[in-house]
């Protein structure tokens, strides 16, 4: 036996607050898979962008069959590819991690696209002057392109952050114990599935809209000439 | 078991799948219809009622969504079969973000084209769905077709349901075979050739109504 202060679980109210510190935890163990799966995608992203660039016909083609490829599969199916397919070639992950790389894969593939339209809409001219000019490469990404890549690229980059933050709860499928994974096992041991899931839900819509606010208010503080790296 | 006797389990998923699919575009589309022309509405409650389901139903996760529907609803008495919440909750996710497109589309058409339907005394509903929307529908398609892909990856997630659809035979194959490799990867497959032909649809659509069906032009001139 246990003794020690009980939390009072005998009314609604009640029971909802009793189980949100156990929440919370999973509220943290979402965020990271979440923080963990986007910088996996904005690098991986830009990666699958520039290969796409390639001179070489073999290679842009890949790159480009891939990314389609990834884009319209789900993401569940994904997951379940990389838990338990991973293995079978001797790499083991713990699920939290095989968990984020399936977000970051799925992402990158949007993400490489965000940055394959910045990169285009800089106007040709640009890229010719640049040539005139002997810029070199460096100099042509870091000081003409990128400036003007950045203001393009930041709303669609922080939708896809906000989508992301809503597709975390997949994880708990593959054991991961985000806050859905959690409030599921508060379910079976309570057969009280209403008050934990609406509570995961109640969390998640202030936080998609702030985040999403956020983003709007990033997206209007950004000049819209570009910014300078230098 | 070879990979050829996968198929059979597979495409009794797919059929389940593209059934679920089509079900809730279908759905989803005219529930964007309704919900994104009434979010332009003048009138507060029913922009605010149109506002608050797509606020609630972006903002928060399908996979949320669908046990809600599915553990926690029947705890207050009301329940469905897992086909028919699956449906209903992609269909109310897919209408959500399709009135959005709806809106948005709706407010890109010019003012000066209002400003002319009013001055031709036509009536609200007249300007709305032989003015408005007869050039906004071709704004939306790119969206609905981005959509409709969207909506059939989300349909995995009612496997997690109990629904014996495609993500759900690859499981239960898996489970048998212990061949992973080979039985995601034909799912994987298989869920690319139905998104391919999803967005041959899509695109079908959208050039027939480019192509003036959405016009009516022979009814005026």
């Amino acid at each position: 036996m246990m003794y020690g202060y009980e939390w009072d679980t005998t009314t609604t109210l009640s029971f909802a607050l009793s189980i949100l510190p156990i929440l919370g935890i999973g509220l943290l163990v979402t965020l990271q898979a979440a923080a963990v799966g986007y910088a996996i995608a904005l690098v991986l992203g830009l990666v699958l962008a520039l290969l796409r660039r390639s001179r070489f016909k073999a290679i842009s083609w890949t790159v480009a069959c891939f990314t389609e490829f990834v884009r319209d599969t789900p993401l569940l199916v994904q997951l379940f590819f990389l838990y338990y397919v991973l293995p079978d070639f001797g790499i083991i992950l713990p699920a939290f991690m095989t968990g984020a790389l399936a977000l970051g894969l799925q992402y990158s593939a949007y993400t490489s696209e965000v940055y394959r339209g910045g990169i285009n809409a800089v106007p040709r001219g640009q890229w010719e002057a640049a040539t005139a000019l002997n810029l070199t490469r460096l100099q042509t990404y870091r000081d003409i392109v990128v400036p003007q890549m950045i203001p393009r690229i930041v709303p669609a980059l922080g939708n896809y952050l906000v989508s992301m933050l809503k597709e975390t709860p997949v994880l708990s499928v593959v054991t991961v114990l985000d806050m859905l994974g959690l409030a599921n096992m508060i379910g079976e041991r309570t057969f009280d599935y209403l008050v934990p899931l609406s509570m995961v839900g109640l969390i998640f819509l202030p936080m998609t809209l702030i985040c999403s606010a956020l983003i709007h208010l990033v997206e209007r503080a950004l000049p819209k000439s570009g910014i300078p790296l230098r | 078991m070879t990979w050829s006797q996968y198929l059979v389990p597979l495409l009794k998923g797919a059929q389940i799948t593209v059934m679920i699919s089509l079900a809730s575009i279908v759905l989803g589309a005219i529930i964007a219809f309704v919900a994104g022309i009434a979010r332009t509405s003048a009138n507060p409650v029913i922009s605010g009622i149109a506002f608050t389901y797509v606020v609630l139903f972006r903002g928060t996760p399908l996979l949320v969504q669908l046990f809600w529907f599915y553990y926690a609803l029947p705890l207050v008495g009301v329940s469905f079969d897992p086909i028919t919440t699956g449906i209903m909750v992609l269909s109310l996710l897919t209408g959500a973000f399709g009135a959005e497109v709806v809106r948005g589309a709706l407010l890109a058409v010019p003012p000066q084209q209002h400003e002319a339907a009013r001055a031709l005394n036509f009536s609200k509903s007249y300007t709305l769905w032989h003015i408005s929307m007869p050039q906004a529908i071709i704004e939306m398609m790119p969206a609905f077709g981005n959509l409709a892909v969207q909506n059939l990856k989300d349909t995995a997630l009612v496997s997690l349901i109990s629904i014996a659809d495609l993500t759900f035979q690859a499981q239960s194959l898996r489970n048998i075979t212990l061949d992973s490799a080979t039985v995601y990867t034909l799912t994987l497959l298989g869920y690319f050739i139905i998104a391919l032909c999803l967005m041959v649809i899509m695109r079908l659509i959208e050039m027939k109504l480019r192509r003036g069906a959405a016009f009516p032009r022979s009814a005026h001139s």
